[in-house]
């Protein structure tokens, strides 16, 4: 009966109003997934507009200053809007509009996915809005503009804690409220199925383009691939085509905030435990009745108190690791590699980054790490400043 | 067998929800006692969630309200316990499913069928994952409620075949909230229900106005409303109790009298 697990993850725990909706989503996807024209069309989006393939640069200073294994960076952060968020938007967009949507909706935390879906809607002509949480507008500010720029409407979410948990919630109700016309962008590996299939299979072109790449560069597969994780979507693009080699360590990082001893984190596998929400059953950061926990972390696009299904299912069957990393961490990681290799990477991305720098230096030289960059820093500068204490005018 | 099939004895059924612990559990018990006076048929109790996704801003805030003063599912079971010592009226949780899941679906259920509750309704659980709670709920005597949309189409017969307790029948496209319209044919799903199983079909999402019950209880076996009594508990807090049962007796008499 239950479509979408993941193990026992997954599945579709949505209002009935919603369920003729996502049927009709799978349906679409399903049929198009392996439509030629489709997928040429999608491919051609990749390469001229996305500006793929994105690079996998070795990052010499990091490897020589930490002394141990070869450190790879895969460069989301060169894609056009700058993150890996415009991989899914590209076919999430496209195919709603094969299905005769007219409209996107869409969460969004950093503001990178709302910017993704607000440049895409502005390329395909399709009218979108954006559900933003008020605390991360204010924290993003910059990526608000930007939206507004695009012809996008933004909705600051004054419910609850004010940040993506909330977006997500709203945009949901938003959805009920307008279906005909309307596709939900949903963001990440999350929600109800077949969402974090479909933005797994849209972001798989990551792992599928590494591979490739270190084949070429080095004739082996790497050691580690590493990704920061929220709801999971760069890390399972980084993931995915890797899951079958036994011999890829995957590691997912996640956002510790101020400790996952404190209240203030959003490290979800650390300190969650299973639950259903969001459409979903996974792990969720919750108290002992259920009640979703205000999650925190200095980075909005990890700021989420849940981990995609699929990324629950590697957890539970020992493929993949998930590892806390904190604000300050993040903060230095994100300086680190700044000054060392002259890359400014979005503080998600920063988590991974920080803990490459703890394993990094006791691997043997000849191991290999692969670490997803999967955005660019630009938008992060001014509260990373901030968080130093210094003001800045954006 | 739960006792909710005496909820539709009545003539047709109105059906208040209330939020537990808005503005605090000692007035929600008063609340029952009071709308039970007033001709409430059933009763639904909202267990507060943190993250309601099926409700608009009215109820998200008394969800809100509710949990700000650290009320909790054992909280809400106690003050059921003191309830049925007092009134047999039919009365059913509505709840989101993490807060059943995270309890234990087993536990919870059991629990609450032991207080004398009748029914469940968990409007984040479609019929596609019912099997978390279903049989549970069958197996300690409680019926889970099933709600059918205006988009629910050629669901319906599926859905209602298996329905138990009532069918939720929701009214609008958009989350719980006043309307000032409700444009469905509520008429045509309820036919496609009682094609499937003779089973009462109550209608709630965005009713307030007697006038607005007496048209949807006409075309069904009751109304549901939800917003427009939590809207009184935001308003009168503390005193709320004889606005809401003088609301809730002009809603079961335009129920009763219909258009």
């Amino acid at each position: 009966m239950s479509r979408g697990r993941f193990g026992i993850h997954g599945g579709q725990y949505m209002p009935e109003t919603l369920m003729n909706a996502v049927i009709e989503l799978e349906e679409a996807y399903h049929h198009y997934k392996n439509d030629p024209g489709f997928n040429a069309e999608l491919t051609r989006l990749y390469n001229e507009y996305a500006g793929r393939p994105s690079r996998l640069t070795y990052a010499a200073h990091m490897t020589e200053d930490l002394g141990g294994a070869k450190i790879y960076l895969k460069r989301e952060d060169l894609n056009h809007t700058g993150s890996h968020k415009i991989n899914n938007v590209l076919g999430q967009v496209l195919l709603a509009k094969k299905m005769g949507k007219t409209r996107v909706i869409a969460e969004t935390g950093a503001g990178q996915h709302g910017v993704a879906t607000a440049t895409v809607a502005a390329l395909m002509g399709m009218e979108c809005e954006v559900f933003m949480g008020e605390e991360d507008t204010k924290r993003q500010a910059l990526n608000v503009y930007r939206m507004k720029l695009l012809g996008a409407q933004v909705h600051p979410v004054k419910s609850g804690t004010g940040t993506l948990k909330d977006a997500v919630s709203e945009t949901m109700r938003e959805w009920t409220n307008r279906i005909d016309d309307t596709h939900y962008v949903l963001g990440s590996v999350m929600g109800p199925h077949p969402f974090p299939t479909i933005v797994r299979d849209f972001q798989a072109v990551i792992s599928k383009e590494i591979k490739a790449q270190m084949l070429e560069k080095e004739g082996r597969l790497p050691d580690v691939v590493m990704a920061c994780v929220g709801g999971g979507s760069n890390a399972i693009g980084a993931f995915y085509h890797f899951i079958e080699d036994e011999g890829v360590q995957l590691i997912g990082c996640e956002a510790a905030g101020r400790g996952v001893d404190t209240k203030e984190t959003a490290a979800t596998i650390a300190t969650g435990k299973l639950g259903i929400f969001h459409g979903m059953k996974s792990y969720f950061c919750q108290d002992e009745y259920g009640q979703i926990a205000p999650v925190y972390s200095i980075s909005a696009g990890l700021d989420y108190p849940g981990i995609g299904p699929e990324h629950a299912h590697l957890y539970d069957i020992g493929r993949a690791q998930y590892v806390p990393v904190t604000d300050d961490e993040a903060v230095e990681a994100f300086e680190y590699l700044s000054r060392t290799e002259g890359i400014i990477p979005a503080i998600e991305s920063a988590h991974a980054v920080a803990h490459a720098m703890k394993i990094a230096p006791k691997m043997e030289k000849d191991k290999i790490i692969v670490i997803n960059i999967s955005g660019r820093g630009d938008k992060d500068c001014a509260a990373i400043a901030r968080y130093r204490g210094e003001e800045i005018y954006e | 067998m739960s006792k909710i099939k005496n909820a539709f004895q009545n003539g047709k059924a109105f059906i208040p929800f209330i939020t537990c612990g808005d503005p605090s559990l000692a007035v929600t018990e008063q609340l029952v006692y009071a709308m039970e006076e007033a001709g409430a048929d059933l009763i639904e109790l909202g267990i507060p969630f943190s993250d309601p996704t099926a409700e608009g801003p009215v109820i998200q805030e008394a969800n809100i309200r509710a949990l700000s003063q650290g009320i909790t599912t054992d909280d809400i079971f106690d003050m059921v316990k003191r309830i049925r010592k007092n009134t047999q009226i039919p009365m059913v949780f509505m709840t989101y499913a993490n807060v059943v899941f995270s309890y234990g679906a087993e536990r919870f259920i059991k629990k609450a069928a032991e207080l004398g509750m009748d029914g469940l309704i968990l409007p984040d659980v479609p019929y596609e994952e019912k099997e978390d709670f279903d049989p549970l709920c069958k197996q300690y005597g409680l019926d889970l409620v099933s709600l059918i949309a205006p988009t629910s189409k050629e669901r319906i017969s599926m859905i209602a075949k298996e329905a138990s307790g009532f069918v939720y029948c929701v009214s609008s496209l958009g989350v719980t909230g006043v309307r000032n319209e409700i444009q469905t044919d509520i008429g045509s799903m309820v036919k496609l229900v009682k094609e499937a199983q003779d089973i009462p079909c109550a209608v709630g999402f965005g009713i307030s106005t007697p006038e607005q019950a007496a048209r949807m209880a006409a075309v069904s076996d009751g109304a549901i409303v939800g917003s427009a009594i939590v809207k009184l508990c935001a308003k009168y807090k503390e005193e709320c109790v004889p606005y809401v049962k003088e609301y809730v007796h002009s809603m079961k008499e335009a129920c009763v009298k219909g258009k």
